[in-house]
């Protein structure tokens, strides 16, 4: 579980990001990290494995204390992937990059060499081993830095804007692998503008604005309240407003994603 | 990354800061070329303390400290690469605090000059617009390369990259994940930029004016001179008069045991 207790954090140069912020993420939950842009989402995940400490209260991983812990035994617990995968790459060869890792938590070569093949298969990069990996194209970039995360099986993966610069199909496989990924009981929580995308996957919401977290609940509730929505600069999902502008069709709960709303719409047209 | 903040300029209210760019940057190429030419330990320490007072008058203490401190892991760099090479202890030292030196005036040039200004001036000194342009961008490229190596920085540390294990190769060996990375995303802004400049139709007109004329003033002149008056003298007693030195022949590397 991870637990942050009246966290307060203010950079180097004094500007103050958060103040008292509490919050629990239990095991196995999938949580979208929302909010407008400098509303401290991506300060609050550096914070999951050591990269910030907290300039006073606590953030708790697993009951260990960030403070203790050094950052290389935190990210063995919590895989963080950059947004860009440009600020990682450096080995000749993809397989390289994804080694690179495993060595570092002081990986065998043999379990390396394993995981390494598991992660390239799944992620679909298996054709590129002995690629430089600065030929790839930027979705593929994206996925070998998650590649090289996964690589070592961490409890928590966290993903900082994972869709960006990503096609549609690249999308549809992300949303289905991180439902995998939790299938595995893992903790997945990903920092995102992308409503689409957390209206497709349906991830728990918590939605920051100016170091504050303003509300935390289920996607489709956060995701059509329009207030929230526009104090943190954010739009509701196109469906959703669709629906939203039919006020006479009665649904059991709103709808925001467009699976929901073909069966539902498919249903009414029967009637 | 604290190092690149003293090479970041900010606006403060303070006679140095005030200065024409071209005083500023005489005064550095004054203290560039005495370090260079000088070859002893007393000269280049006294060069590196004239430059306290200014930094104070400056009111940029602090982020010369921050500066410094970065800058004296690479000094100490090199004074252990010339130790276990064989180099005396005077010569090591004396290239230690050259480097210091250097590392001080560009960090105080670079604080208390804005690159609008730098490139102005440049420009006034009839130097190609196209050179200005690059030179100064490239001063402003430092604080957005120092943001980015703290990411880089970041993402490998989250991948179990840990830059203070091992001896010091191995901690050396340690940066290359971090530099890599930077080099690419250096290269490749530089021709983003360039297509955007070109595409923005850079250059292509005839002379540039600028509304801005930089006129050097009474205060000015005096620093000019005073480097000046300075230079002449440090040449001068380089070729003339006999500087007392602290030679010794003692070699840190005659203590190895190899």
């Amino acid at each position: 579980m991870i637990e942050v207790q009246s966290l307060d954090f203010t950079y180097p140069n004094g500007k103050k990001v958060f103040q008292g912020v509490d919050l629990q993420i239990e095991e196995g939950e999938y949580i979208a990290i929302m909010g407008e842009n400098g509303a401290g989402k991506t300060t609050l995940v550096k914070h999951f494995n050591g990269l910030l400490r907290p300039t006073s209260g606590d953030v708790i991983i697993d009951g260990i204390n960030t403070k203790e812990s050094s950052v290389a035994s935190l990210s063995k617990k919590v895989g963080l992937v950059f947004q860009n995968p440009e600020h990682q790459l450096f080995c000749e060869t993809v397989k390289e990059e994804i080694l690179f890792s495993l060595r570092n938590f002081g990986f065998s070569d043999r379990v390396a060499n394993k995981q390494k093949d598991k992660v390239l298969e799944i992620l679909s990069l298996t054709r590129y081993e002995d690629v430089s990996p600065f030929t790839l194209s930027g979705g593929e970039k994206k996925r070998l830095a998650l590649a090289s995360i996964l690589a070592w099986d961490p409890k928590y993966v966290v993903l900082d804007e994972p869709t960006i610069g990503q096609d549609n199909d690249q999308k549809i496989k992300l949303g289905n692998f991180i439902k995998q990924l939790v299938a595995q009981d893992k903790t997945v929580i990903i920092v995102t503008h992308d409503v689409e995308f957390v209206a497709d996957t349906k991830p728990k919401i918590i939605l920051f604005s100016k170091g504050e977290i303003v509300a935390q609940d289920k996607c489709v509730n956060i995701l059509t309240d329009k207030k929230l929505l526009h104090k943190t600069s954010l739009l509701m999902p196109q469906i959703g407003e669709l629906m939203l502008s039919f006020p006479n069709l009665k649904t059991k709960e709103k709808i925001i994603d467009v699976f929901t709303a073909r069966s539902f719409l498919r249903k009414e047209l029967k009637k | 990354m604290k190092i690149f903040d003293g090479f970041k300029f900010t606006k403060i209210d303070s006679p140095i800061h005030r200065l024409d760019p071209r005083a500023k940057l005489f005064m550095l190429l004054t203290i560039f070329s005495l370090s260079i030419l000088f070859m002893n330990l007393l000269v280049l320490t006294a060069l590196f303390l004239l430059q306290l007072p200014m930094v104070v008058i400056a009111k940029s203490t602090r982020r010369w400290i921050s500066s410094m401190r970065g800058g004296i892991f690479l000094a100490g760099l090199i004074f252990f690469a010339n130790s276990l090479t064989g180099q005396t202890l005077t010569f090591s030292l004396t290239m230690m605090i050259r480097f210091l030196v250097l590392i001080s005036s560009f960090s105080f040039f670079f604080m208390t000059t804005s690159p609008d200004d730098l490139g102005l001036a440049l420009e006034q000194m009839r130097i190609p617009y196209s050179l200005c342009f690059t030179f100064t961008t490239a001063v402003r490229l430092v604080p957005t390369m120092a943001i980015e190596a703290q990411t880089i920085m970041d993402a490998q540390r989250a991948r179990g990259l840990e830059l203070d294990k091992g001896n010091l190769l191995k901690r050396i060996r340690n940066y290359i994940p971090i530099l890599i990375p930077l080099i690419v995303l250096a290269i490749k802004r530089s021709i983003e930029l360039a297509e955007a400049l070109e595409s923005r139709a850079f250059n292509t007109s005839g002379k540039r004016q600028s509304y801005i004329v930089l006129k050097l003033n009474s205060l000015d002149f005096i620093v000019i001179s005073l480097a000046m008056l300075f230079l002449i003298l440090g040449v001068y007693a380089y070729l003339n008069l006999s500087i007392p030195s602290l030679e010794t022949n003692f070699r840190l590397a005659d203590l190895l045991p190899w």
